[in-house]
């Protein structure tokens, strides 16, 4: 075990170490032939467990979005509030109860 | 070194700008009120470069030292009896997040009833707080404890605040001859603040007073108990430093005529300069009694205090407070101090001077008779000097 | 520079799931950027931010206290300008509604007095959350807290108003004052912008909607808070040096939604549908804060 002295942490971001995807009870899963790419749910994830990444190489809903980036949910981290899915302006995320 | 009449908040206020503080957060209150006053004039007058902020409470003043030092600047404030008792949330956190704050403290009655005179109440109802704790016995000691304070808090063994206690109107209001050290010489001193812990700094982002489990609580706490200890050596290598620079000797604790004495004073504070004068007279007359003085009471110098008080046969313990149901502060600790000693004194307490009320040659001598009758055997271990034991039994009864 | 692609909040914190602090919190940094530090008031965002030895921030961040947020602020103003170095760097504090409309108020006011340099962010959930939702002066009228117990003989939940902080902070006559919610992010975004771009003390009353404690679904924390500002209970406003005179509502509803919308989706406020005139008192405040500040925007 480490600690610091006054207990001042030097290691910036370190939850991030901390995984919280085993809170989920429910599993939002992105359909991205629906997917308009408009990034709300990325904007609205409290954790944050969705990534912007580059689009190239995922199903798009229109062709002209191609070159848009995409959300991509982290799991590790997703704690399954469902604020994307509540969210989602063309209902592109789906709910899905985890199996335990 | 020119020598100026000052009074005791005067030579806090100085010593704020020798140690070249750069934050200093203070809010009124009597006795400490001519200290964020000094300090104001000093910088107005173009004498003093440093941040003054008049916060709104004591509370926030200890805060914003707390911040202040987190950004890793030299930071100060000063205050008295309640507003000493409201800062106490922030003294342990303060002392928990390991930040060199020095603070100057005129010590005072704490509430109710109200009373603005000389006491140490406050800082001793604070000792538990995780702050080195120095007190002067003339304005000259508050001066050089206040810089003293800077290098013991500020040094990497320690980082922890400090606290400097000077009492009420006896010190703090009154003029007495301080010669104030050069500038250059306090710069040698203490030099520039280190950088020696983390600080808020967007290059290098670090989270201060974050949420401890217990897991790691006690030990972290246990890190801050070791630094108190670290202290010990470090404030007498300080005084030795002091010494060299300025040619001021201080000790933890020192002894006065102590060699051969059967009876020894144990005193902090003002009250000590009576308590040498009544030692210089009884030995005119041949008695053996002599005197210890406290100047640190954080960490509380145990051994310091039992090697000098070890061969006399009554300990009569001065305590400027009380802690009702059981003793005052210093004769508790005196006490607890001989606990693996095989041999030792009678230890009595005398609580005395409590609000202001004076410090009289004849009180010392009472002292000395009691301390004299428990030679031969009957002593009382509390004893209240000084009080109207009628005026108490009319509304108390009797015990 | 835009730092909206950078995360400066971690995951792996412990907030419920569904608050909306940590998705504040998150625009903001976003917005302050990297040159920023960030103060933090005792509260549930500091307990679940800071699961020692992690941290969430990646920021410089420090939390001293519930009550005295301001003032640590004030300190590390100061010292910043004592040193120097002052000008590039963004103090932001973020103060739960109880360490900012109740015990943190004093300190609060004293910062804004003396004039400091600072981003203050009160994020308003409406209780006291981290103990476990006692009301604060900022509960509003017919909520459910545990401190505020609906029974036969108490059958109203708070009988008191909400305190408008805001209001009141700017009657400071500090140079910014605005309500913000991060349901309607584009205006969130410029007000933080904007307030960091004003020196002086600054004051933003964020709406934060706590799914524990206001009990509703996890996933209504954007629809809710929506709600809040469509419904006209929560207006979105900003006020320059304490001109009330010159309030600039940045939203205006079309058609404000009757306030039982906001209320109902809401397990705090369940009871108040067996008093159907509380409700009518409660869209009667309404429409008179409407009444009183539409017409000078
Ligand atoms: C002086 C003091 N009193 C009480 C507490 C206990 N306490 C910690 S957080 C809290 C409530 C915080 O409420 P709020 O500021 O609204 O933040 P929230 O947790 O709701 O986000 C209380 C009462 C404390 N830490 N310090
Ligand atoms: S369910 Fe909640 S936590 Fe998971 S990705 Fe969606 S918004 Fe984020
Ligand atoms: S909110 Fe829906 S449509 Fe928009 S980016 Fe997310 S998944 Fe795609
Ligand atoms: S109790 Fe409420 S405010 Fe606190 S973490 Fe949970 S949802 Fe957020
Ligand atoms: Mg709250």
């Amino acid at each position: 075990m480490k600690i610091s002295r006054g207990a001042t942490i030097t290691e910036p971001g370190s939850t991030s170490l901390e995984e919280t995807g085993s809170w989920r009870t429910f599993r939002p899963v992105i359909r991205y032939e629906k997917c308009i790419r408009c990034m709300i749910c990325w904007n609205f994830c409290p954790e944050p467990a969705i990534e912007k990444k580059e689009g190239e190489n995922y199903p798009v809903a229109n062709p002209k979005l191609i070159k848009m980036p995409v959300p991509v949910i982290n799991y590790n981290f997703c704690k399954g509030c469902g604020i994307c899915v509540n969210e989602c302006p063309t209902k592109a995320i789906d709910f899905i109860r985890e199996e335990k | 070194m020119p020598m100026m009449m000052l009074r005791g908040n005067e030579s806090t206020a100085y010593a704020a700008k020798l140690a070249r503080v750069k934050v200093i957060p203070a809010y009124p209150i009597t006795p400490s009120t001519l200290f964020p006053e000094k300090i104001s004039e000093l910088i107005a007058n173009g004498e003093m470069e440093a941040e003054f902020l008049p916060v709104e409470s004591e509370h926030s003043a200890l805060s914003a030292a707390i911040g202040a030092a987190a950004t890793g600047v030299r930071a100060m404030t000063a205050t008295a009896s309640q507003g000493l008792a409201l800062m106490h949330e922030v003294l342990f956190i303060a002392s928990g997040m390991r930040m060199p704050i020095v603070m100057a403290i005129g010590n005072r009655a704490l509430s109710a009833p109200v009373n603005i005179w000389a006491d140490q109440q406050d800082t001793i109802a604070e000792r538990d707080s995780g702050w080195i704790q120095f007190y002067a016995e003339t304005n000259q000691e508050a001066l050089d404890l206040t810089l003293i304070a800077f290098k013991v808090a500020e040094n990497d063994k320690v980082l922890l605040p400090a606290m400097m206690g000077m009492d009420a109107f006896v010190l703090t209001h009154t003029m007495e001859p301080v010669n104030v050290p050069e500038q250059q010489d306090v710069d040698e001193f203490l030099g520039e603040k280190k950088i020696n812990y983390p600080v808020l700094d967007p290059e290098k982002p670090a989270t201060f007073g974050a949420f401890v489990f217990p897991e790691h609580y006690m030990d972290i706490r246990y890190s801050q108990f070791i630094a108190m200890e670290h202290a010990r050596s470090v404030i007498d290598d300080v005084f030795n430093e002091f010494e060299k620079k300025f040619g001021r000797r201080y000790s933890k604790v020192s002894g006065f005529m102590v060699d051969d004495a059967e009876i020894v004073f144990v005193t902090m504070g003002s009250m000590t300069g009576t308590a040498r004068e009544t030692v210089r007279k009884l030995r005119e007359k041949g008695e053996k009694v002599g005197l210890v003085k406290i100047t640190v009471y954080r960490p509380f110098p145990k051994e310091e205090i039992v090697s000098l008080t070890k061969n006399a046969k009554v300990v009569a313990v001065v305590d400027r407070n009380i802690s009702p149901g059981f003793a005052g502060a210093i004769f508790t600790e005196t006490v607890a101090s001989y606990n693996n000693e095989k041999k030792r004194p009678k230890i009595i307490d005398f609580i005395m001077g409590l609000g202001g009320r004076d410090v009289k040659i004849e009180n010392y001598e009472q002292v000395y008779n009691l301390a004299k009758a428990a030679l031969r055997g009957k002593f009382k271990e509390i004893n209240w000097i000084d009080v109207d034991e009628e005026a108490v039994k009319e509304v108390e009864g009797t015990l | 520079m835009n730092y909206e692609d950078m995360e400066f909040f971690a995951p792996g914190h412990r907030a419920c799931a569904g608050c909306a602090a940590p998705i504040i919190v998150k625009w903001v940094l976003k917005i302050s950027g990297p040159k920023t530090i960030v103060v933090n008031a005792t509260g549930c965002l500091e307990v679940f931010s800071t699961p020692y030895p992690h941290t969430s921030w990646r920021l410089p961040w420090i939390h001293t206290a519930f009550e005295n947020a301001a003032a640590t602020a004030s300190g590390i103003d100061a010292a910043l300008k004592a040193i120097g170095k002052r000008d590039d760097v963004n103090i932001v504090v973020f103060g739960g509604d109880g360490g900012t409309s109740d015990i943190g108020f004093q300190s609060l006011s004293g910062m804004a007095e003396r004039g400091h340099n600072i981003l203050y962010i009160m994020y308003d959930n409406e209780a006291y959350m981290n103990t476990g939702i006692q009301r604060s002066s900022s509960t509003p009228f017919g909520a459910w807290t545990s401190t505020t117990q609906v029974g036969p003989s108490r059958p109203l939940g708070k009988e008191e108003f909400k305190k408008p902080i805001a209001e009141i902070m700017a009657a400071h006559k500090i140079p910014y004052v605005a309500t913000a919610n991060p349901a309607f992010l584009p205006d969130f975004k410029a007000k933080i912008q904007k307030a960091l771009s004003i020196k002086g003390p600054k004051f933003i009353h964020t709406i934060s909607s706590c799914t524990t404690g206001w009990r509703h679904d996890p996933s209504k924390t954007i629809e809710i808070m929506r709600l809040a500002t469509e419904t006209g209970i929560f207006p979105l406003w900003e006020i320059e040096n304490g001109d009330f005179s010159k309030i600039k509502i940045t939203y205006m509803p079309k058609q404000r939604k009757p306030v039982e919308e906001y209320l109902k989706p809401q397990g705090r406020f369940r009871h108040l549908f067996n008093e159907p005139e509380k409700i009518k008192e409660i869209q009667k405040m309404v429409d008179e804060w409407w009444a009183k500040f539409e017409t000078k925007s």
